[in-house]
């Protein structure tokens, strides 16, 4: 075990949970229009306790605009990351995420075939493409699964990789059809398919978080069965994890937030790649550590990687994706260079 | 406690183990042997549930297929010869998990022999000063003595042991047997091991099926199955003749 995880303890979380709130506060204050720390502060203090908020502060910003933001940028990083853990121990492979399974690709289908159409669902208040999006990841998994039951009725792990592999190619193959058809829409399907979270509000939050009180719970449930699996899953089989059924309710879970969260956020790169493998560094491989610590660190990630889309060429905002890209891919060769030269 | 009856196990149109058929008593140490490919380990792979097969398995009366695995891995403990791990997990994490089948429902969380029994899986194996170190940096006989540690952990009923002395050095051989065989001398135990060295076979075997090309060529106690006879058959090769040369080289001048 490496010296910081034989550090770990619950004062980790403590300074997690602090590095989570400043994060969010930092990110509410800065913009394309600074907004000083007190009013921040005040703002968030008065409206928590239901007091009034004194005149001259932004209100609108921070509590319209901004909060509701940052709380959906945290969720969906945590999700993705919780999700990355998750898929790394279950498949026992470090290089999967969330979008091993072709869910995400699935999702993402959904979302630009809603856009190239013009898909609308009038008074569902979130607009025909999340629910195309959310609609399509589930198909993808069902198909999926399907796939690879039938080429093997044990749901082994290398022929459910295969297959989602083999999928994502498949929707990003159609994706790009689409795009080429429909050339007005290249724009804003491009930019949702490298992910944005402005204009999310808190009706997108609530379902985020009841997706991560739902799927985020039924993955730290399993986080022992993750620890067997990652050891190996004849292993698993052999101290008594009914390895079918864990690893479908673990699919399961995790399909469903990684839909919700492409749904309302855009599919973004190496979150759920690279955050785990720094949650690692801290926590050691054991998923009821590691499985909490991907959650914050994810989250952190995020916050941050969005606060540089919205201010690095202030007014023009980037696509979050490719920061998370950006940055992911520097930690990854990182981290790649620094463990290897440990061995 | 163990009966096969008539298993076949098939990989597409090729036949692994063919209508096998024998039973194992508590207080039986059976040992698997037979060359290469003769299907061993597939047939505890079917016993332990990894690959479906055709016939019967009963476990204690009861067919193994309808055992939950929990409670299954709370009767039988099966160590495998392919162990590796790809994450820096302690040796101690990796031998709590044997514990799983005794804390794995919802409620079920408190195991208030799981410690103890962990730490007499940690001694038992010459582990308790390795506990806490990850098992990426390992040897391949301290691995085996890791997953055999979970498996003691697990304190089964019956075990299986697919080549138990893989990577272990003549000493830990030694030992690890000498630990089985003082294991199995508790009631209401058994053992069921994959050996290929056939003196190992010999000494701590009581039974053994002999096996060839996936078919059963002799069972029964050990002394009648791994006859001259018998071997030469299978082996195609005088293994007596063979065992007798090399342990001639170790007579003193």
């Amino acid at each position: 075990m490496n010296k910081l995880a034989e550090r770990f303890s619950w004062k980790t979380y403590v300074l997690f949970t602090l590095a989570l709130l400043t994060a969010m506060v930092l990110c509410i204050c800065m913009g394309s229009v600074s907004i000083p720390l007190g009013d921040t502060l005040t703002a968030l203090w008065n409206t928590l306790w239901g007091l009034e908020i004194p005149a001259g502060i932004s209100r609108n910003i921070i509590l319209n605009v901004r909060l509701p933001r940052v709380i959906n940028v945290a969720l969906v990083g945590a999700a993705l990351s919780l999700c990355g853990a998750a898929m790394q121990g279950l498949l026992r492979n470090p290089l999967a995420d969330g979008s091993t399974l072709g869910v995400s690709s699935g999702a993402s289908l959904g979302a630009v075939i809603a856009l190239a159409l013009g898909v609308s669902m009038p008074g569902t208040g979130f607009g025909g493409t999340m629910l195309m999006a959310m609609g399509f990841a589930f198909l993808s998994l069902l198909l999926i699964l399907s796939l690879a039951y039938a080429l093997d009725r044990s749901l082994s792990t290398s022929s459910i990789i295969l297959i989602g592999v083999i999928f994502s190619m498949f929707a990003s193959s159609l994706i790009n059809l689409i795009i080429s058809f429909s050339p007005e829409h290249i724009k804003s399907v491009t930019f949702w398919t490298m992910g944005s979270l402005s204009g999310t509000n808190y009706s997108h939050a609530g379902i985020l978080a009841l997706a991560l009180l739902l799927c985020g719970g039924v993955i730290l449930r399993c986080s022992r069965e993750l620890n067997a699996f990652a050891i190996g899953e004849d292993n698993a089989r052999h101290i008594g994890v009914n390895v079918r059924r864990v690893k479908l309710l673990i699919l399961a879970a995790v399909s469903i937030l990684i839909g919700v969260s492409v749904s309302i956020a855009g599919t973004i790169g190496f979150v759920g790649l690279v955050m785990p493998h720094m949650a690692r560094m801290l926590t050691g491989p054991n998923h009821q550590r590691l499985l909490p610590a991907s959650m914050f660190s994810g989250a952190i990630f995020l916050l941050l990687a969005d606060l540089v889309s919205r201010t690095l060429l202030s007014p023009v905002e980037l696509p979050i994706g490719v920061v998370t890209s950006l940055v992911g891919a520097a930690a990854f060769i990182a981290i790649l260079y620094r463990t290897r030269k440990a061995r | 406690m163990l009966k096969t009856e008539h298993v076949t196990v098939r990989y597409g149109e090729h036949t692994v183990v063919d209508d096998l058929s024998f039973t194992l008593q508590e207080g039986q140490w059976l040992m698997l042997v037979g060359p290469n490919g003769a299907g061993k380990s597939t047939l505890i792979e079917a016993i332990a549930q990894g690959v479906p097969y055709t016939g019967r398995i009963q476990l204690s009366g009861d067919d193994i297929r309808r055992i939950r695995p929990a409670q299954l891995a709370q009767q039988l403990g099966v160590l495998s010869q392919r162990n590796t791990v790809g994450y820096a997990y302690t040796v101690e994490e990796v031998v709590n998990l044997g514990r799983y089948a005794h804390t794995s429902g919802i409620f079920s969380r408190q195991d208030k022999d799981g410690q103890a029994q962990v730490e007499q899986a940690l001694s038992l194996t010459g582990l308790t000063a390795l506990r806490h170190a990850s098992v990426l940096t390992l040897s391949g006989g301290e691995l085996q003595r890791v997953f055999l540690a979970q498996v003691f952990a697990q304190n089964p009923r019956l075990l299986i042991l697919d080549e138990p002395a893989n990577h272990l050095d003549l000493v830990y051989q030694k030992h690890i047997f000498s630990l089985i065989s003082d294991w199995l001398r508790q009631p209401g135990r058994a053992v069921l091991s994959v050996v290929h060295d056939l003196s190992l076979a010999r000494r701590y075997g009581t039974h053994a099926v002999l096996m060839d090309q996936g078919r059963c060529a002799a069972q029964g106690a050990i002394a009648t199955v791994l006859t001259p006879e018998a071997l030469q058959q299978v082996y195609g090769l005088d293994v007596y003749a063979w065992m007798n040369e090399m342990l001639g080289q170790w007579k003193k001048p």
